[in-house]
């Protein structure tokens, strides 16, 4: 083995230290969320009650009560699991509006947006790359402007307060085109005419060559468009009226201050499809990213 | 192109079209006698004190957030790839506040945040004075971190894949010059990290408008006047139903969106073109 010198030893120490501390910074909020969702609600009213106080109180303003932030509950319990899983189907009901909501919007975004990107991979001219640079400006405005003309169509057409109305908009909005398009120009062209030498049509090219090259990124887009939307506020909160349609992302932060001896649970329970969507795709995001934003083409 | 139509079509009534109308709402008095009134109501948008302040608000925020994402993303990715121990999990954690959505940890950020909450008891056993986070300027710093905790992540593997794809071979060429690590770091890493630079920015340029989400979480419809963004101006025009106010506040947003995406992508396209020259 090779001596590393003393001085080199230290730098590194001091790497290694600050990125597990980065580390642990980045994990904390969620750690914490997971074992206060362990507490009995005696002991959350207990440690954390003081914030409710706060957020009652006007004008002057005391400090009489700290919170007590604690990683771990003083007895494990589930009273929070049984009161949201048995006793309060509200939550329940709301998870299932973001499910019924988020699956629709990503799954046909996703094929949408593949097909849109091998149209634009295999369209030459200045049509197409027309096209494609108003999907990068679409891409590129917030929700601060999109939602307005998406307001006057749903409206024109009655769709307000349906379901439909969180629906289309999300199913067309050319967010993922940009990372598939930019992935797909980079697959050889040498392979498409060799192909059609042996005779394969547009969709034997797309579906044989093209799609099963950029899994990768098609599932970096399943995750980024998932996420986005499972944590997705603007849009239920002008589309629909009706709170009852609304999904658990929005309700969750009426819950934290009201029933906050539940509210861990809630939010855990809310956060596993991410973590088991994350688990299943992560090296697939990592791959994505290679290619992503990448330069050559 | 069958493969194209689908999304055109789709992209086109939902955004594009609606825009014109957009456009058209914006220069007249109102939906039902539209009357053409000229640039009256950009004037009044221009001039109104929520807009103005909703807009320093969000301008304020991503001034910040967005260049100290692109620069501690950066970081991080030089950090982790100097091949550390424990380098797949030090990745996953970075990258985990991604994956969870801000609704879960709001509690969290609130019970560490709030006026008697875990960093002014802190400061209350150092004698200090507390700050109360969510009702003066300090708002900000929670949502800068709470931004950066959830971003860094993606920038991070982002800036990784760039990283990788520099020749080893460029590297150690390098080296044998004698090239010290500064040098290298400038040269070489610099110019081939510079296109995902500007991507950085613009995916978290795109993000940093919806840190609406975690101040409405936090703070609901009616937050502290910094903590007041362009979206809740956007969301009490809706519930006001003033047209004309709504389209015009968008239009104004197109335009500046319209020319921060042209130079960015001006600036990738240099950057990208100027590797490929090599």
């Amino acid at each position: 083995m090779k001596k590393i010198p003393p001085k080199k030893k230290i730098v590194r120490a001091c790497y290694i230290f600050l990125a597990l501390f980065t580390a642990i910074l980045f994990l904390a909020p969620i750690v914490l969320t997971i074992t206060n969702s362990f507490m009995s609600t005696s002991e959350i009213y207990s440690n954390y009650g003081a914030i409710l106080e706060n957020a009652s109180g006007d004008g002057k303003r005391f400090i009489s009560k700290m919170v007590n932030l604690k990683l771990l509950p003083d007895m494990v319990s589930f009273s929070q699991y049984k009161t949201v899983l048995f006793k309060t189907p509200d939550y329940l009901l709301k998870f299932w509006n973001s499910v019924i909501l988020v699956v629709p919007i990503t799954v046909f975004q996703i094929i949408l947006a593949t097909l849109a990107s091998y149209g634009f991979t295999r369209c030459k001219g200045k049509f197409g790359a027309v096209v494609f640079f108003v999907y990068i400006i679409l891409m590129m405005m917030p929700y601060q402007v999109t939602l307005v003309p998406n307001y006057f169509v749903l409206n024109w057409l009655n769709l307000l307060d349906t379901k439909w109305a969180i629906w289309l908009p999300g199913i067309f909005s050319p967010f993922s085109v940009y990372l598939i398009t930019k992935y797909m120009k980079r697959i050889p062209k040498s392979l498409v005419e060799s192909a059609r030498i042996d005779g394969a049509n547009e969709w034997q090219i797309f579906s044989l060559i093209y799609l099963p090259t950029s899994k990768s990124i098609i599932t970096s887009c399943v995750i980024l468009v998932f996420i986005d939307y499972w944590n997705m506020v603007e849009q239920p909160l002008l589309f629909l009226s009706d709170q009852d349609k609304y999904p658990l992302s929005i309700f969750l932060s009426r819950i934290n201050t009201k029933d906050i001896g539940m509210a861990f649970a809630v939010a855990v329970i809310y956060m596993v499809p991410g973590l088991l969507i994350y688990l299943y795709g992560e090296d697939a995001l990592v791959e994505g990213a290679t290619y992503t934003g990448s330069v050559k083409e | 192109m069958a493969f194209l139509s689908p999304s055109v079509l789709g992209v086109a009534i939902f955004f594009v079209l609606p825009l014109f109308v957009v456009i058209y709402f914006s220069f007249v008095d109102n939906p039902i006698s539209k009357q053409y009134v000229g640039f009256d109501n950009y004037v009044n948008v221009a001039t109104n004190m929520a807009f103005n302040m909703a807009a320093k608000n969000t301008f304020i925020f991503s001034v910040i957030a967005v260049p100290l994402a692109v620069v501690l993303g950066l970081l991080l990715a030089l950090l982790l790839s100097t091949d550390l121990p424990l380098h797949s999990f030090l990745r996953s954690s970075y990258l985990t506040p991604l994956m969870v959505p801000s609704a879960s940890v709001v509690l969290v950020f609130t019970v560490i945040f709030s006026y008697n909450g875990v960093i002014n008891k802190f400061l209350q056993a150092q004698e200090k004075d507390p700050i109360d986070f969510f009702k003066s300027s300090a708002g900000l710093i929670v949502i800068v971190t709470i931004f950066l905790w959830k971003n860094l992540g993606y920038n991070m593997i982002l800036y990784l894949a760039a990283l990788g794809s520099i020749p080893a071979d460029l590297i150690d060429a390098a080296k044998l010059d004698g090239a010290g690590k500064w040098k290298i770091f400038c040269e070489i890493k610099l110019r081939y990290v510079a296109p995902m630079i500007v991507f950085t920015t613009i995916f978290s340029l795109i993000n940093s408008f919806k840190i609406f989400r975690e101040v409405y979480l936090l703070t609901g419809d009616y937050p502290f006047e910094t903590l007041y963004m362009l979206q809740h101006y956007m969301n009490n025009t809706f519930s006001s139903g003033d047209y004309q106010k709504l389209s015009t506040a968008a239009v104004l947003m197109c335009i500046v969106m319209c020319i921060i995406t042209v130079v960015l992508f001006k600036l990738e396209d240099k950057y990208a073109s100027d590797l490929e020259a090599e």
